[in-house]
C-alpha cells in the first residue's frame, strides 16, 4: 500500500474524479484499526469523567450535596459550574441559553449537573451516583401537541414566509382541506457516542481530540468557556463513528468539560458518554406540529396554502430557528404554491434542547408537503401521484409562470419532472398499482400499498457566512501530497472525494494523496460539515489550493525551459513541457531546488446566494438535488406489522465524484428515513423521561428491514446548473427524505380498507400501533 | 461425593494466547478487558447492553461432544469470569498473521461495506461466524445472523452483498481457526481440569463450578448469589445499573445443564441450553417454536442467553414462558439435592415474585408437544420485526373435535399483565364451542375479563388489548383448511 511507483504511461490517473474508489479507510475499518477518539492512546495519568444528570424536567437546585461523591473510590474532583474559568455557555445561537452545567435550575430530565473525574471511567459513573440533590419542582411542558402556538413561548424568533395572497387564495378556492399532523422526531443513534479527550499543554493551551462536525465551533466554544483565546485551544478529529448532525453543536459540552478539567487538573480527561446518557442528554431530530390549510381546484392543483411547522424546541434555541427556517423552505417539496403563508414556532418545552439531524428540518417540511398532497389526492379521487406531478415547479428550461418558491428563488434546475418518470417506467408502477389493487380484493388482512414520492432538496447553508470553506495543501520534495481541510470525516467519504479532487487536479493517483486529520491548527474558522456541503465547499477549497501550487509550477517549468505557459500540461503522474514529458516528482523536486512555495492554503465562497431573513426572501440555495423513490409494502391489518416489499430509487448527484459513495449515501440516507418514518420512536413518560434512550427501546432499522427488493440508480444524464466542484451535487441529506416513500405506502395500504375513500392522515413514525389505529378509525369511518 | 479440587486463577485462549487470571471482578466485562487492559480497541462500544452489536467476538468452546464451536457474542455484557475454558477471537485476529485481509474483511472492503466504520468489526465477527458454519448463506440466514449488529450508515444492503460474496474470496478450508481446530481443541481441552474456579473473597467473588452438583453445593451454600449464565439479562444490572451482583456463580460452562433429550412426546431441555443450542431440537418437535426462537435479541444474544434463565427471571415480556405455558410445559427446580417439579404455569406468581425458594434453581424444562391433531400457534407483536421486546405475544393450543367442537383450548400471553399468564374468560368461550369464526368474535369480547395491560414506550393499553384480540382471529384463520397465512413475511414459507 505504502510503496508507489507512479506509472508514467497511464493513460488516466488512478482514482481522480468520477472514479468509484472505495473508502479511504475501509481497510482499515475491517481491521479493526481505524483509530475513534476512544482508541487514541491515553497520556499516562489520564483520567475519566462521569456525569450527574437532573432527576426532573423543570426545577430549581435547592441543594447539590455532592460529598458522596467527592468522598468515592478513584474520584480526583467534581467539577460544577462554579468551575467553568469563562462563560458558563456553549450556545450556538447566541442566545446565551446552553449552560455547560446547570446553575441554578434544571430545565429537562437527563441535563448535566455536575461531572465527576476520577481514575477510571467505571469509579466516575459510580459515584456520580451518590449525588444527594433537592430540586424545588416545577411545572413542565413536554409535549407541543397541545401548546397555544400563538402565546407559548419560543426559543428563538420564527420565520414567516409569504408569497401572493393565501388567505384570498383559500377563500376563492372550490375545494379546501384542513388538518394537523403529529411528527415524531429522531435520535440520531451514531454508533461512536459523544466522546472527548483533552490534553493540556503549557501556559493556556489544550488540544481537545473530539468526535465533531464543528472543530472551529468546539475550539471557540471551549475557548469560550475556558475564558482562553481561540488561539489557546486546538481541536483535532480524524473520523466520527457517525454524525448525521448529531455532532454539530453536541459535541460541545463533553469537549469543554474534557478541557475545563484536563487544565484544572492538568492531567489528560476524557468524556465518554454512554449510550443511556447520550441519548437522554443530547438533542435529535425535532418533532413537529403541522397544521396545514389547502385550497385546490377539482382536478387536484394547488391553488392556497396556509401552513404552520411548529417544533419542539426543548428548553434553548440551539440550531432550532435555522431548523424551523429549513422546513419552512422545504414545505413545498418540489411543489408549486401560487399562493403561500407558512410560518414556524419554535416552542419551549422542558425536554432536551434539539438539533441539527440530517435534513435539518428540511424533511419534516417535505412530510408537511406530502400530507398536502394525500389530501387532495383523496379529496378529488385521484392516484396521489398524479396530484404531484400535476403541481411540479416547470421543468428546467421551460419559460413558464411555475417557478417561484415561497421564499422568492427562482427555480431554474427543475428535473423532477424526468427523474419520475424514469422512476414510474423502471419499477412499473402502473402496472404493480394494478396488481396491488387485485392482490387486495383477494386478500382479507394482507394488504398492499405503493406510493412514488419526490424529493427536492436545497443545497447550501441559510447562514450565509457557513458557505465558505479552507483548505491547506503542501507537495513535498518527493510528490507525495498531504491534504487538509476544514471538512469532518464521519463516513460519508468526504476525505476521500476531496483528496480525489487534489489527485485530479495535480493529475497524480490518488494514493500519492496523504489524507489527514481535520484540525484547527492547520485550516481556522471553518464550517461544521454539514448542509450536505462537505464536498462542494472543501472540494472547491482544496481545488483552489492545488492549483495555486500548480500555477507556480507551470510558471517555473514555463520559465525554466522557455516555454509558453500553455506548452506546461499535467498528464497522468507526469508533466509535458514543450516536447518533453518528466514526471510530476521530478518537476517537484526542480521547483524545489529553484525555491518555489510547494504550499498553499485554499478558499472558497459559494457565490450567487443570499438570504434575508426579515424579509423572508432571498437566493438561499445554490441549486437544488432531486430524487424520487417508489415502495411497495405489505401491511398485516390485524396488527398494523408491515414489510417494505420493494423500494426503487433514482436519485441526481449532478456528475457525481465517487458513484459508489454516492450510492451508499442514498442507501444508507433512506434507510435511516424510513426508520425515521416508521419504527423509530421517541418516548416520553408523564415525568419527562426519555424511556426510549437505548437501542433496546429505541428501534433503528436492521438488515431484515431493508426492502426485500432494493434497487439505487444514479441519473446518469445530469450535471449541476451551477459550477459546482466538477459539476456534483451535494448528497449528504437529499436521499434521507425518499424514505417518505414508505410512510405514504403504508398510507395507501391503509386507505385500501375504506376503498381509498378516506384520507388515511397517518401519522408519523407510522409504528406497528400508529398503521393499525388507523386502519380502526377508518374502518369505522366508513361504516359510520 | 467428593469436593472438587478448587482453583483460584481463571484460564482462557485470547486469539493466540493463553491467559491466566488471579485477580478479577465477577463484574468485570469481556469487553472493558480487551480495551483497557490488553488495549486491543477493534472492539467497540455501541451501546453496552447486547444490541448493536459493535462488540462483537467470538467465543469457542468445546461442547459436549467434545467438538469446538464458535460463536458471535457481546463482549459487553459477557463477564470475564464465563470464559474458563474458551477461546476468544477478536477483530484483530482474523487477518492472517501476515496482515492479508480475511475473506470476510476483503469481500466487506470491496462491497463497501463500512460507511463510518465503528459498526464494522462487530459485522465482520458476525459474518465470520456465519461463514464458518454456513459459507453460502441464504439472505435470509444472513440477515438473521446480523439481526443483532446495527449500522446507522450503509442501510445494510453493501453488507448484504458483501455476505453473499465471502465464499468467492477462499473457501472455509483455508480459515486459520478451522485449520488450527483440533490442536485448538487439545488446548481447551488441557485447561479443563475439572476444577471449581474461585475468585476473590468478601464483596468480590465469583466461583464457576466444577459441574452441577457442584452448583447446587454452591448455590446452596450461597443462596444469595446471583446466578449467571448467558448474563444477556444480569450484564445489563452491571453496565446499566451499577447493580452489585458478587457473589456470582457463572454456570455457563456446565456440560449437565445443557442436555437436550427427547422422551415421549416431551422434550426436557437443561437450563443452560442457549436459544441457539435448542433451537434444532424444539423446533423439530413444535415447528412453530422455531421461527419465535430467532426473533429472540440477536444471534449474540441468543448464543449466549439460555431458555432457562428467560423463565428464571420472571419477566412478564420473556418470549418463552407463554408458548411453553400454552404447551403446559414443567419445571424443575433443585435445591442442594432435592427436586421438585411443577408446572411452568404456577411458577409465575406476580410481578418480580416467582415459586422459587432461596438456594434453588431451575434446572430443566420440559416442553410435551401438542397432541396429534392439536394445533398451535404463537405470535410475537413489536415494534420492529427482529431484536425488539414484546408488546404483546400470544400462544395458542387447541383441541377439536371431529365435528369441530373445541374440546381443549389453552391460551397465554406475554406483555399484558405482569406475568405470563393465561386468558382463562376467553378460553372458557371456547371450550365447548364450535369452532367459527362467530365464537371467536364473541371469545375476543372476553379478553377484557383476563387483561388490563399497560401503556409503556413499547405499545399503549389500546393497542395490546386489540392486538390481543386480534390475534385469536389470526389464529382462528390460520386453523381453518386451506386458509393462507394470516400474517405478513419477509421470506416464503419454508
Amino acid at each position: 500500500m505504502n510503496k508507489h511507483t507512479p506509472d508514467l504511461k497511464a493513460e488516466k490517473i488512478q482514482g481522480g474524479v468520477h472514479a468509484s474508489v472505495r473508502h479511504d479507510s475501509a481497510h482499515k475499518h475491517v481491521a479493526g484499526t481505524a483509530v475513534y477518539i476512544d482508541d487514541i492512546t491515553e497520556p499516562a495519568g489520564t483520567l475519566h469523567a462521569g456525569l450527574g444528570l437532573s432527576t426532573v424536567a423543570h426545577g430549581l437546585l435547592k441543594t447539590v450535596d455532592l460529598s458522596a461523591v467527592r468522598a468515592a473510590p478513584g474520584v480526583v474532583d467534581v467539577l460544577t459550574y462554579e468551575d467553568i474559568p469563562g462563560v458558563n455557555d456553549i450556545s450556538p445561537s447566541g442566545m446565551h441559553d446552553d449552560p455547560v452545567l446547570a446553575e441554578g435550575k434544571v430545565q429537562f430530565h437527563g441535563q448535566p449537573i455536575f461531572c465527576v473525574i476520577a481514575e477510571t471511567r467505571e469509579e466516575a459513573r459510580r459515584a456520580a451516583r451518590l449525588a444527594k440533590i433537592e430540586y424545588e419542582e416545577l411545572p413542565a411542558n413536554i409535549d407541543i401537541w397541545d401548546l397555544d402556538q400563538t402565546t407559548h413561548p419560543q426559543v428563538f424568533p420564527p420565520l414567516t414566509l409569504k408569497r401572493g395572497d393565501a388567505a384570498a387564495a383559500l377563500e376563492s378556492a372550490p375545494r379546501r382541506v384542513k388538518g394537523r399532523m403529529r411528527l415524531g422526531g429522531q435520535d440520531h443513534f451514531y454508533l461512536e457516542g459523544q466522546v472527548s479527550l483533552a490534553v493540556p499543554g503549557e501556559d493556556d493551551e489544550v488540544l481537545v481530540h473530539c468526535s465533531t462536525q464543528g472543530p472551529s465551533e468546539t475550539q471557540h466554544m471551549i475557548a469560550h468557556a475556558l475564558g482562553v483565546p481561540s488561539n489557546a485551544v486546538a481541536v483535532e478529529v480524524r473520523r466520527m463513528g457517525g454524525g448525521f448532525g448529531g455532532k454539530e453543536t453536541q459535541a460541545n459540552q463533553c469537549a469543554a468539560l474534557a478541557a475545563i478539567a484536563a487544565k484544572k487538573l492538568n492531567r489528560a480527561v476524557k468524556v465518554r458518554l454512554d449510550r443511556d446518557e447520550d441519548m437522554v442528554a443530547t438533542g435529535k431530530r425535532h418533532d413537529f406540529a403541522i397544521d396545514y390549510d389547502v385550497g385546490f381546484d377539482d382536478e387536484g392543483r394547488i391553488l392556497g396554502i396556509d401552513y404552520t411547522f411548529a417544533l419542539r424546541a426543548g428548553f434553548s434555541a440551539d440550531l432550532s430557528g435555522p431548523v424551523g427556517d429549513r422546513a419552512l423552505f422545504h414545505c413545498d417539496n418540489a411543489y408549486f404554491f401560487p399562493h403561500v403563508h407558512a410560518k414556524s414556532a419554535l416552542l419551549h418545552t422542558h425536554t432536551v434542547s434539539n438539533t441539527a439531524f440530517r435534513g435539518f428540518g428540511g424533511p419534516q417540511g417535505m412530510v408537511g408537503a406530502e400530507r398536502v398532497i394525500d389530501e387532495v389526492a383523496f379529496a378529488v379521487g385521484k392516484d396521489p401521484l398524479d396530484i404531484r406531478k400535476l403541481n411540479f415547479y416547470d421543468a428546467m428550461g421551460v419559460e413558464g409562470t411555475r417557478n417561484l418558491t415561497p421564499y422568492h428563488q427562482k427555480v431554474e434546475d427543475c428535473i423532477i419532472q424526468r427523474i419520475v418518470a424514469e422512476l414510474e417506467e423502471s419499477a412499473d408502477y402502473a402496472g404493480r398499482r394494478k396488481a396491488i389493487q387485485e392482490f387486495n380484493g383477494n386478500s382479507r388482512f394482507i394488504k398492499r400499498g405503493l406510493a412514488l414520492t419526490p424529493v427536492k432538496f436545497g443545497i447550501s447553508f441559510t447562514k450565509t457566512e457557513s458557505n465558505q470553506a479552507g483548505a491547506l495543501v503542501h507537495v513535498y520534495t518527493d510528490g507525495s501530497v498531504h491534504m487538509n481541510h476544514g471538512g469532518t470525516e464521519m463516513g460519508q467519504g468526504l476525505h476521500l472525494k476531496v483528496a480525489q479532487v487534489v489527485a485530479e487536479e495535480f493529475q497524480i493517483d490518488l494514493d500519492r494523496v496523504k489524507i489527514t486529520a481535520t484540525t484547527t491548527a492547520k485550516v481556522p474558522n471553518t464550517s461544521p460539515t454539514a448542509a450536505s456541503s462537505g464536498a462542494d465547499l472543501n472540494g472547491m477549497a482544496a481545488q483552489d489550493a492545488a492549483r495555486q501550487i500548480k500555477d507556480r509550477l507551470t510558471d517555473f517549468a514555463a520559465e525554466k525551459y522557455q516555454i509558453p505557459r500553455d506548452q506546461v500540461v499535467f498528464l497522468p503522474n507526469r508533466v509535458r513541457i514543450g516536447n518533453a514529458e518528466i514526471s510530476f516528482n521530478d518537476l517537484v523536486k526542480q521547483a524545489y531546488m529553484a525555491r518555489v512555495q510547494l504550499s498553499a492554503a485554499g478558499f472558497y465562497k459559494t457565490p450567487k446566494i443570499h438570504w434575508d431573513r426579515s424579509k423572508g426572501r432571498g437566493h438561499a440555495f445554490y441549486y437544488y438535488a432531486y430524487g424520487a423513490a417508489c415502495s411497495e409494502v405489505s401491511v398485516d391489518t390485524l396488527t398494523g406489522e408491515y414489510i417494505v416489499e420493494r423500494t426503487d430509487i433514482l436519485h441526481d448527484t449532478g456528475r457525481s465524484l465517487n458513484k459508489i459513495i454516492d450510492i451508499g449515501q442514498i442507501e444508507g440516507g433512506f434507510i435511516q428515513g424510513m426508520g425515521w418514518l416508521t419504527t423509530e420512536e421517541l418516548w416520553w413518560d408523564g415525568k419527562g423521561r426519555l424511556r426510549t434512550h437505548a437501542p433496546s427501546t429505541y428501534k433503528i432499522p436492521l438488515a431484515s428491514d431493508r426492502p426485500k427488493i432494493f434497487n439505487v440508480n444514479l441519473t446518469d444524464w445530469s450535471e449541476a446548473y451551477e459550477p459546482t466542484v466538477h459539476r456534483s451535487k451535494a448528497v449528504g441529506e437529499p436521499p434521507l427524505p425518499l424514505g417518505l416513500a414508505v410512510l405514504h405506502a403504508l398510507s395507501d395500504a391503509v386507505a385500501s380498507v375504506a376503498d381509498h375513500t378516506i384520507c388515511p392522515r397517518l401519522d408519523a413514525p407510522a409504528t406497528p400501533e400508529r398503521v393499525l389505529m388507523a386502519i380502526e378509525r377508518l374502518k369505522a369511518q366508513k361504516k359510520g | 461425593m467428593a469436593a472438587p479440587e478448587i482453583r483460584s486463577e481463571l484460564r482462557f485462549i485470547l486469539n493466540g494466547q493463553d491467559v491466566s487470571l488471579r485477580a478479577v471482578a465477577p463484574d468485570q466485562t469481556l469487553l472493558d478487558w480487551l480495551r483497557l487492559s490488553k488495549l486491543l480497541k477493534g472492539s467497540k462500544e455501541g451501546c453496552a447492553e447486547g444490541d448493536c452489536g459493535a462488540c462483537t467476538v467470538l467465543v469457542g468452546r468445546l461442547t459436549p461432544s467434545g467438538g469446538l464451536v464458535y460463536e458471535g457474542v457481546n463482549a459487553c455484557i459477557r463477564f470475564l469470569g464465563s470464559l474458563d475454558g474458551c477461546h476468544v477471537v477478536t477483530v484483530e485476529h482474523v487477518a492472517a498473521r501476515d496482515g492479508k485481509l480475511h475473506p470476510v474483511q476483503q469481500a466487506m472492503v470491496d462491497y463497501h461495506g463500512s460507511q463510518c466504520g465503528f459498526c464494522t468489526p462487530g459485522f465482520v465477527m458476525s459474518l465470520y461466524a456465519l461463514w464458518m458454519q454456513v459459507p453460502n448463506p441464504s439472505d435470509q440466514q444472513i440477515e438473521t445472523a446480523l439481526q443483532g449488529n446495527l449500522c446507522r450508515c450503509t442501510g445494510y444492503e453493501p453488507i448484504l452483498r458483501a455476505a453473499r460474496a465471502i465464499s468467492s474470496y477462499g473457501g472455509t478450508e483455508k480459515d486459520p481457526l478451522l485449520l488450527e481446530r483440533d490442536a485448538m481443541i487439545a488446548r481447551l481441552k488441557a485447561l479443563k481440569d475439572g476444577a471449581r474456579v474461585e475468585i476473590g473473597d468478601g464483596k468480590s467473588r465469583f466461583v464457576v463450578p466444577a459441574n452441577l452438583d457442584d452448583f447446587a453445593a454452591v448455590l446452596e451454600a450461597s443462596p444469595t448469589a446471583t446466578v449467571v449464565a448467558g448474563s444477556t439479562d444480569v450484564g445489563l444490572w452491571v453496565t446499566k445499573h451499577m447493580r452489585d451482583i458478587s457473589p456470582v456463580v457463572f454456570i455457563a460452562g456446565l456440560d449437565e445443564l445443557k442436555s437436550i433429550s427427547v422422551e415421549g412426546d416431551t422434550v426436557t431441555i437443561g437450563a443452560g441450553v442457549t436459544y441457539t443450542e435448542g433451537l434444532k431440537t424444539l423446533a423439530n418437535h413444535v415447528p412453530a417454536l422455531g421461527p419465535l426462537i430467532e426473533r429472540i435479541g440477536g444471534q449474540q444474544v441468543r448464543n449466549m442467553g439460555t431458555i432457562g434463565g428467560n423463565i428464571a427471571n420472571g419477566s412478564p415480556i420473556g418470549d418463552t414462558p407463554p408458548a411453553l405455558i400454552a404447551l403446559d410445559a414443567k419445571l424443575t427446580l433443585r435445591k442442594g439435592t432435592e427436586r421438585r417439579t411443577i408446572r411452568l404455569e404456577d411458577y409465575f406468581i406476580a410481578y418480580g415474585k416467582q415459586d422459587r425458594q432461596p438456594g434453588e434453581f431451575v434446572e430443566a424444562v420440559h416442553v410435551p408437544a401438542p397432541a396429534v391433531g392439536e394445533k398451535f400457534a404463537v405470535y410475537k407483536v413489536t415494534k420492529r420485526r427482529d431484536e425488539d421486546i414484546t408488546a404483546s405475544l400470544g400462544a395458542f393450543r387447541l383441541a377439536l373435535s371431529a365435528d369441530g367442537t373445541v374440546t381443549g383450548i389453552t391460551i397465554a400471553y406475554g406483555g399484558m399483565a405482569a406475568t405470563p399468564k393465561r386468558a382463562f374468560a376467553v378460553e372458557q368461550a371456547l371450550l365447548g364451542q364450535k369452532w367459527t369464526e362467530a365464537t371467536v368474535e364473541a371469545a375476543m369480547e372476553k379478553y377484557a375479563e383476563d387483561y388490563a395491560p399497560l401503556t409503556d414506550m413499547r405499545a399503549t393499553a389500546e393497542y395490546r388489548a386489540l392486538v390481543a384480540k386480534n390475534l385469536l382471529l389470526r389464529f382462528y384463520t390460520e386453523t381453518i383448511s386451506g386458509a393462507a397465512s394470516a400474517q405478513v413475511s419477509r421470506y416464503e414459507a419454508a
